[in-house]
């Protein structure tokens, strides 16, 4: 099979000519965010850092890193580079308390991440002839809308069908003939029991590819998902403050991992608790400075997300670096069927309901294909009553306001006092029984 | 005329109950009457003893979470259509039980009814009204 580009020529650029228009990008960037946006301009003044003592790419490492609290404390346009007039658009995801990581974009940037988006599509095999089941969220979160723009770039043919519904959403792919799944791989396994149910064979369905991304997923999730849905999976990554879907992509003949598109996004690996830079191949947190977006740039923004990169040219002659799948996380972001959780936004909620003690624990199950967050909260003699029915209360008012905060459904369950364990230091907050 | 109840949280979670009895039996203290309720999730055990305080405070100190309600208790002859004439009267003044259990004390000739009222004022003035006989804390306690 002969690889498919998108934009062949950047695609496959030797790192030389790669490296240089990075560099270009960067200062320009640092140059930008210097004069025009306060906290980046504060925290370059506090490390004594100039915009002009950006001279080579390796002294990106003498600027400060962004992270999510950074976001929180200029909520919600703080670190925005303009006024609202020429932000077009506003998308927002999970923050570590009650509000959201608010991001924008103009139209040049929207326009951006639909090439992105439609790089990562062609790399994944897809071409304008064909049926692109989309099965991302729309709405505040990046993935059905960032995907949809990129399919339509590409000129292929968007069905929006967004999560949820999964017997209709198979009676669509099979009446329309999709070809090309967009979802979690998660709701994929869903889709698949589904078909099972209704008794579709899904060698009798045109799908030929998937594309999965915003929560991890393994090699034996790969196998279970190509053999159950006879399709070939890849994998997707990005994350909204970055700029969305689209920042890096698994082709179809990969020699592993994901391509970055780093000629928007310059991607380092630190090592996670001295912030020191590691070598190409070591394995540390993921951060990102993206080069050409113009409404919400992000410096050294630190993601979390354990990786390493790879540099040697891909077996599809992509030249671009790849990252390997995401395989931790260095902080205790959660991902629930493809909602971004943080305990401190379960206690945040808890913290608002009158008698709740600050002692809960978060357990993380897989049931079937999909995943569920159960709540442990003890029952205070401030909490109690005597009636089913006050109980029953307080547990749906916990679920109530889990979902509106968060976006998420979870199971309340009510323990005796002191039934959570008390740990010295750090309590541990979540229990993963996931096995992914 | 109101009788102290105490209601104990039950977590869903196998022994709980055994252990509560364990713990009341350690102190001496004597069951009357109780009664489960439950949930998928959860359970409420609501019981009635000799010593109130006691019982609380010996199942406070091993963990766990005791409230402390008051409860009226209606007896009633044990024969048929007992029952009946008390809910009967209740409807026809439209309270709400919250709500209820029932056993036989030792004598047999009389059962005993315990209820949560939406309105406990109100249901004890209209039950007396009505003939029926409400029971000290004190005869209860001591049944």
């Amino acid at each position: 099979m002969s690889t498919i580009y998108w934009e062949e020529e950047i695609e496959t650029l030797p790192r030389v000519g790669l490296e240089s228009i990075q560099l270009k990008r960067l200062q320009s960037l640092i140059n930008r965010v210097y004069r025009k946006v306060e906290p980046y301009r504060q925290k370059m003044i506090a490390a004594g850092i100039k915009p002009e003592d950006i001279q080579g790419l390796e002294d990106l490492q003498q600027l400060p890193f962004t992270s999510k609290e950074d976001l929180r404390e200029n909520y919600p346009f703080g670190m925005f580079t303009m006024g609202l007039d020429d932000v077009v658009r506003v998308h927002a995801s999970s923050g570590t308390t009650g509000k959201p990581t608010v991001v924008g974009y103009t139209r040049n940037d929207i326009d951006t991440w639909a090439n992105m988006m439609a790089r990562a599509l062609a790399s994944a095999g897809a071409t304008k002839g064909d049926m692109v089941h989309n099965a991302y969220g729309y709405g505040l979160f990046t993935g059905g809308l960032g995907a949809h723009y990129g399919a339509e770039k590409l000129g292929a043919t968007v069905i929006p069908v967004s999560g949820g519904n999964s017997k209709r959403q198979i009676t669509i792919m099979k009446d329309f003939g999709s070809t090309i799944l967009m979802s979690t791989p998660s709701y994929a396994l869903n889709l698949a029991d589904a078909m099972d149910q209704m008794g579709i064979d899904p060698s009798s369905l045109s799908l030929r590819v998937g594309i999965f991304g915003a929560e991890p997923w393994s090699e034996n999730m790969r196998e279970e998902v190509e053999h159950k849905l006879n399709l070939k999976a890849v994998d997707i990554y990005g994350l909204s403050e970055v700029i969305g879907p689209g920042v890096a992509q698994e082709c179809l003949t990969s020699s592993g991992g994901m391509h970055i598109f780093e000629d928007h996004f310059l991607p380092e690996i630190i090592d996670p608790q001295t912030g020191a830079t590691l070598p190409p191949g070591e394995r540390g947190e993921l951060v990102f400075t993206t080069l050409t977006k113009e409404a919400f740039p992000v410096i050294r923004y630190r993601t979390k997300d354990i990786t390493s990169l790879h540099y040697e040219t891909c077996n599809c002659g992509r030249t671009l670096v790849r990252m390997e799948k995401v395989t931790g996380r260095s902080d205790d972001m959660l991902i629930i069927r493809g909602v971004n959780v943080f305990p401190s936004q379960v206690e945040h909620v808890l913290m608002g309901i009158e008698g709740v003690e600050p002692h809960y624990q978060i357990i993380v199950e897989r049931e079937g294909t999909m995943d569920t967050m159960t709540v442990e909260v003890e029952v205070s003699d401030s909490l109690f009553s005597d009636e089913i029915k006050g109980l029953e209360a307080l547990t749906k008012r916990i679920t109530r306001d889990v979902k509106d905060i968060l976006g998420v459904t979870c199971r309340v369950k009510l323990v005796n006092p002191r039934a959570i364990q008390r740990s010295e230091g750090k309590a541990q907050r979540v229990i993963d029984n996931r096995k992914i | 005329m109101r009788v102290e109840q105490i209601a104990v949280f039950l977590e869903n979670k196998s022994g709980r109950l055994a252990e509560i009895t364990s713990i009341l039996a350690e102190n001496n203290i004597n069951i009357r009457a109780l009664s489960v309720a439950d949930t998928a999730d959860f359970g409420i055990l609501r019981l009635i003893v000799d010593k109130v305080d006691e019982a609380e405070k010996a199942l406070k100190g091993k963990g766990f979470t005791v409230g402390k309600t008051t409860v009226i208790a209606v007896e009633v002859p044990d024969r048929t259509g007992g029952l009946a004439a008390v809910l009967d009267c209740i409807q026809k003044i439209g309270l709400n039980v919250e709500y209820m259990y029932a056993f036989v004390n030792k004598t047999g000739e009389n059962a005993v009814l315990i209820f949560r009222f939406d309105d406990m004022t109100r249901a004890i003035d209209s039950l007396q009204e009505h003939g029926f006989t409400i029971l000290e804390s004190s005869q209860v306690y001591n049944l």
